[in-house]
């Protein structure tokens, strides 16, 4: 997979949670407030079932989840070496 | 939504093991408020310490609905046992997935053949709900971290020989793994619950107890709590659907047998009518958690809300039909002589742990807002 089609696939699924806000890609959704724990659970499920990962305790760095952008980075790190 | 072979399978050893070793002692054990001698020893024969867990480990791997089923069947027997196995999983469930591998390789064997009883230490006395607000503290030290602070409403407390404790380093909400053995940890037992009393409830004191961090600084609230609650939820909404299908059996016995007015209390319409609403609560509740069961086995992110949902429904369910099943039994229903009046104190702390009611309210409404302006032009 592309990194622009990782992309939009993020953006989609934090777009259906987050309707009213026109979320940019580096903005942080943690100071935007819209994060509770089921939320959290649900984007790590996400990340997992959309791209065949595992989100681990080595990933569990907030920072990773906190933007479109970093969510990215965390999936291509992941992912990097996979043939398409 | 029909039963694979192998579930049924399971259900009918689950139902087995609970007639034989948990419904005889559960009122002994809510009226003396203590967890009967041996039990968590034939959970663990029966090889049900370990449902959530991986056969790498010992672990069972039940798939979603035999898990449910499970917990249904422990619910109709002891609301009090399922709890304690409820909150041993979700510390099981969150070293699984959070834990280093020293730390998987140090627990979970043990755990899956019931060694070590885990206990889920969240709750403080001005944090209940409010998760956020914990002020038990953790610093780094030489060797790992020293955490103080207090616990409370702590099930299997008296019991565990670890905790999964939740505290701030600096800012961070975190959580750690905490011995039973350590030194300056401190237990007190809570009595006199209204239920659940056999759950072994305990406070905890921590005064600079040595902890093991579990995931990152930062993510104890949000993933390490929130993977463990999610499970935990799910087992308290399978858990009351086997209240309210304890209720609903004993009642469906008393009013066959129950003559009033000339005619047994089954021909009185206003009985009908509450055991009509009684089938269908229950169903509805069983239907809802089976959905959640379904999606989480699919590792679907949909689970994590319908697991919301079946939990707030079933909790709410299993005290409407407790406390119907206690207004038909009449005066007996209000005494120590038959089950539902455990049931029906037991139902009530259903709709407060794991997330209480209003909480499950809150967060479903969220979700079904967001939901709405999605779809709105």
């Amino acid at each position: 997979m592309t990194q622009s089609a990782a992309r939009e696939r993020i953006r989609a699924f934090l777009s259906r949670s987050f309707p009213d806000h026109d979320l940019r890609d580096d903005e942080d959704i943690f100071a935007l407030g819209f994060v509770n724990s089921l939320f959290a659970m649900q984007l790590v499920l996400f990340v997992e079932k959309e791209f065949a990962v595992t989100v681990d305790s080595q990933d569990l760095d907030l920072d990773n989840f906190r933007s479109v952008d970093a969510l990215v980075s965390m999936v291509e790190s992941k992912t990097a070496g996979r043939k398409s | 939504m029909d039963l694979t072979s192998e579930q049924k399978t399971a259900r009918s050893g689950f139902r087995a093991f609970v007639a034989e070793h948990v419904s005889p002692v559960a009122d002994r054990a809510d009226r003396e408020q203590i967890l009967p001698e041996g039990m968590i020893g034939r959970l663990s024969e029966a090889g049900l310490m370990g449902a959530v867990l991986s056969a790498e480990v010992g672990g069972r791997a039940f798939d979603a609905v035999t898990h449910g089923l499970l917990h249904e069947e422990l619910g109709r027997g002891c609301s009090s046992l399922r709890s304690i196995l409820t909150v041993h999983e979700m510390v099981a469930l969150a070293i699984s997935r959070w834990g280093s591998a020293e730390q998987r390789e140090a627990y979970l064997a043990r755990m899956s053949r019931g060694e070590v009883l885990g206990a889920f230490a969240l709750s403080e006395p001005e944090a209940g709900s409010d998760a956020r607000s914990i002020r038990a503290t953790a610093v780094e030290s030489d060797d790992g971290y020293r955490l103080t602070g207090r616990k409370q409403w702590i099930t299997a407390g008296r019991i565990a020989d670890l905790f999964l404790v939740f505290a701030r380093v600096g800012e961070k909400p975190s959580a750690f793994l905490v011995e039973g053995d350590a030194p300056g940890l401190s237990i007190e037992p809570i009595s006199n619950m209204l239920g659940l009393r056999a759950a072994m409830l305990a406070r905890i004191d921590l005064d600079d107890c040595a902890a093991d961090l579990l995931g990152a600084p930062g993510a104890g609230l949000s993933h390490v709590a929130g993977t463990a609650l999610d499970l935990g939820r799910y087992t308290v909404a399978c858990g009351c659907v086997g209240i309210g299908q304890a209720c609903l059996d004993a009642c469906l016995s008393y009013v066959t047998e129950r003559e009033q007015f000339g005619r047994r209390l089954r021909e009185h319409q206003l009985i009908q009518e509450m055991v009509a609403e009684m089938i269908v609560q229950v169903d509805a509740a069983r239907l809802m958690c089976r959905r959640a069961a379904s999606r989480r086995d699919a590792a679907d992110p949909r689970s994590i809300m319908d697991t919301s949902v079946s939990k707030y429904f079933a909790s709410r369910m299993a005290l409407r039909v407790a406390s119907d099943a206690v207004q038909i039994h009449g005066a007996r229903g209000c005494s120590a002589a038959y089950p539902v009046a455990r049931h029906f104190r037991d139902a009530k702390i259903m709709e407060i742990i794991e997330g209480s009611s209003q909480i499950q309210q809150l967060l479903i409404a969220h979700q079904g807002i967001a939901a709405h302006r999605r779809s709105a032009p």
